[in-house]
């Protein structure tokens, strides 16, 4: 008992080589990084796990089942869950015509200003991160008289909706490009393209955007991530999306409704996770 | 002869005309390449943001006005707001210290690790997208039928803080539950935003502190305290920005008003509650009014510590 609580502080007193952490450092004891993480963890997953047991709840009998799970496949109860499964497909609309904004208007904007305006780029940045300090509710009071001219052009259908929540989108599309542009020496690799004899087309399609891979699907899967989380704009829009759906359902079958958010939170978590893995390949490579 | 000149000698001619005489012609091409997501910016960022807060200065029938800000006199809306500003301030501060006390453990573990990609993108989610999916995580944990609730009940407290508080049903559906749910993603985006000052403390630093005779504790009080004050200040100033603008998890689990993002759902679906017109533009005024005072404060104290992240 006494001894692995002694030889840790003989250790920390005679900082040898066999030791990675050093106690005169800033990091905390692998005890303490222990505790708090290890309460973090607990606290974070009871919610989940909450969301689990509720969802496997048979009535107020106190019995657990797959019953939930079941219902949504069974087909007399298809008809309930229609709003449910418009507003996913509605939402997956709404992402596919958001990608195609950040990746149409934002990202050649952003590689023009590169090579071209380099002086523009602070103006770019403060224009993406506004949205971030413009609350949602409030530019909704905005949208919403925007949005009546918009129904007149394109009709009120849902993938219209795109338009705002790409707004929404630009501070969290903006970030991983341009930490990918700031990486990557574009302007040199761009002027060694074209001394070479290639043209601006190879330049961009052979040159920049395979350096900025990462960036660019950073940005990608960011922006799916909101768009599946995205509630305010779609909700005073009127328009079904997979979050007022939820919504709507929770009020006739909580269950159903949590088991969805169980997925949703989950699909969110694993995609972040592959950004994050995908940043972190990237490190490794330059380091190497 | 004649063969090789016509291979040779076009190249080189028209390389130099295209480099004296293109380049007003390519600029006029570029600055339209511009014109795309500008346009985009103008008519869904800038008419709308414009809109918004012009709406609060006009009447029923058009006309410019400043009676809208009477709303600021009505007791129902300044409730909202000094309920928006405490919830949002207390779950600053409490997300900031528990924010602050993961960054604390997660220090010396190497970012490529799986824990710390674990942890960034399990922030992510719940920083940045949870909304209504954490309203629904809590009705399950803590709403009348919740987990806790219910397990409270089988320990004997069939009345318990969770399923009556204040006399007033589920803590839950009551603005003072708010603070619960909003932990949950106010402690997320502090690691998020705190995590880089922390990995900015260096080790040489410590090393130093270490050959001068300083223990831990001088450490942080004398070092890792002072320098790292402005980036906490300034995550606290983004929390509390965070809470206040937030919406999604409040609409889904309050149906009436009781902060000021909820005061303007009341009255856009037309619940009036005060009598007069474009009270929504009045209160959007109000919160940009406010966040523009917390983003100027978190600039400065980020100019302020990136002094030390060079």
């Amino acid at each position: 008992m006494s001894a692995p609580v002694e030889a840790p502080r003989l250790a920390a007193t005679r900082p040898g080589p066999a030791q990675k952490t050093p106690r005169y450092a800033a990091a905390p004891s692998r005890l303490t990084r222990g505790i708090i993480l290890g309460v973090t963890a607990v606290v974070f997953l009871v919610p989940i796990l909450a969301m689990i047991e509720f969802s496997l709840r048979q009535g107020q009998t106190g019995a657990y089942g797959l019953e939930h799970y079941v219902s949504i496949f069974t087909a007399g109860q298809a008809g309930t869950y229609d709003v449910l499964f418009q507003g996913i497909l509605n939402s997956i609309g709404i992402c596919v015509v958001t990608v195609l904004i950040v990746l149409v208007l934002l990202l050649p904007t952003m590689i023009l200003v590169e090579l071209k305006y380099p002086r523009l780029r602070g103006v770019l940045e403060f224009v993406c991160i506004i949205p971030i300090t413009i609350p949602s509710i409030v530019l909704v009071v905005g949208f919403i008289p925007v949005y009546s001219v918009v129904a007149r052009i394109f009709g009120s259908n849902p993938w219209t909706l795109a338009f705002a929540v790409g707004i929404i989108v630009l501070p969290y599309a903006y970030r991983p490009i341009a930490s990918n542009l700031a990486a990557v020496e574009v302007v040199t690799l761009g002027e060694a393209a074209r001394s070479l004899g290639a043209s601006w087309g190879q330049v961009l399609w052979r040159v920049i955007l395979p350096n900025l891979r990462p960036g660019i699907l950073s940005a990608c899967f960011i922006t799916i991530a909101v768009v599946l989380g995205e509630y305010t704009i779609a909700s005073f829009l009127s328009q079904n999306t997979f979050q007022t759906a939820l919504v709507l359902v929770q009020h006739t079958d909580p269950y159903v409704a949590v088991i969805f958010a169980v997925f949703a939170l989950v699909f969110a978590f694993v995609l972040l996770l592959i950004i994050g893995r995908l940043g972190s390949l990237g490190r490794n490579r330059r380091a190497a | 002869m004649s063969m090789t000149t016509t291979v040779v000698a076009p190249v080189a001619p028209t390389d130099t005309a295209r480099g004296a005489e293109v380049p007003p012609r390519r600029r006029v091409a570029a600055w339209v390449g511009l014109v795309p997501f500008g346009a985009y910016v103008v008519l869904f960022l800038a008419i709308p943001a414009v809109l918004a807060i012009a709406s609060g200065f006009f009447d029923g029938d058009g006309a410019f006005t400043f009676a809208n800000f009477s709303a600021y006199t009505n007791p129902t809306i300044l409730q909202n707001f000094f309920a928006s500003i405490w919830i949002s301030a207390l779950t600053a501060v409490l997300g900031a210290i528990g924010g602050a006390l993961i960054c604390f453990a997660l220090l010396g573990t190497r970012p490529e690790r799986m824990l710390r990609s674990t942890v960034d993108s399990a922030s992510s989610v719940l920083a940045q997208f949870g909304g209504v999916m954490l309203a629904f995580a809590f009705i399950a944990t803590i709403g009348a039928q919740g987990v806790l609730t219910k397990w409270l009940v089988s320990l004997g407290f069939t009345t318990n803080i969770f399923n009556n508080f204040n006399g007033g049903g589920p803590l839950l559906y009551q603005i003072p539950g708010l603070v619960i749910p909003y932990l949950y993603f106010q402690i997320p985006l502090m690691v998020l935003s705190f995590m880089p000052a922390m990995e900015g403390l260096k080790s040489t630093w410590a090393e130093a502190n270490a050959t001068l005779g300083g223990t831990r504790l001088t450490y942080w009080t004398r070092i890792g305290v002072p320098i790292l004050a402005p980036a906490f200040f300034g995550s606290l100033i983004l929390l509390f920005a965070n809470a206040f603008s937030s919406y999604a998890t409040a609409a889904a689990l309050i149906s009436q008003g009781g902060i000021i993002p909820l005061a303007i759902r009341q009255q856009l679906t037309s619940e009036t509650i005060v009598g007069v017109a474009n009270v929504a533009g009045v209160l959007a005024l109000g919160m940009v009014v406010v966040m523009i005072v917390l983003m100027t404060a978190y600039s400065a104290l980020q100019r302020r510590a990136s002094r030390w992240r060079r």
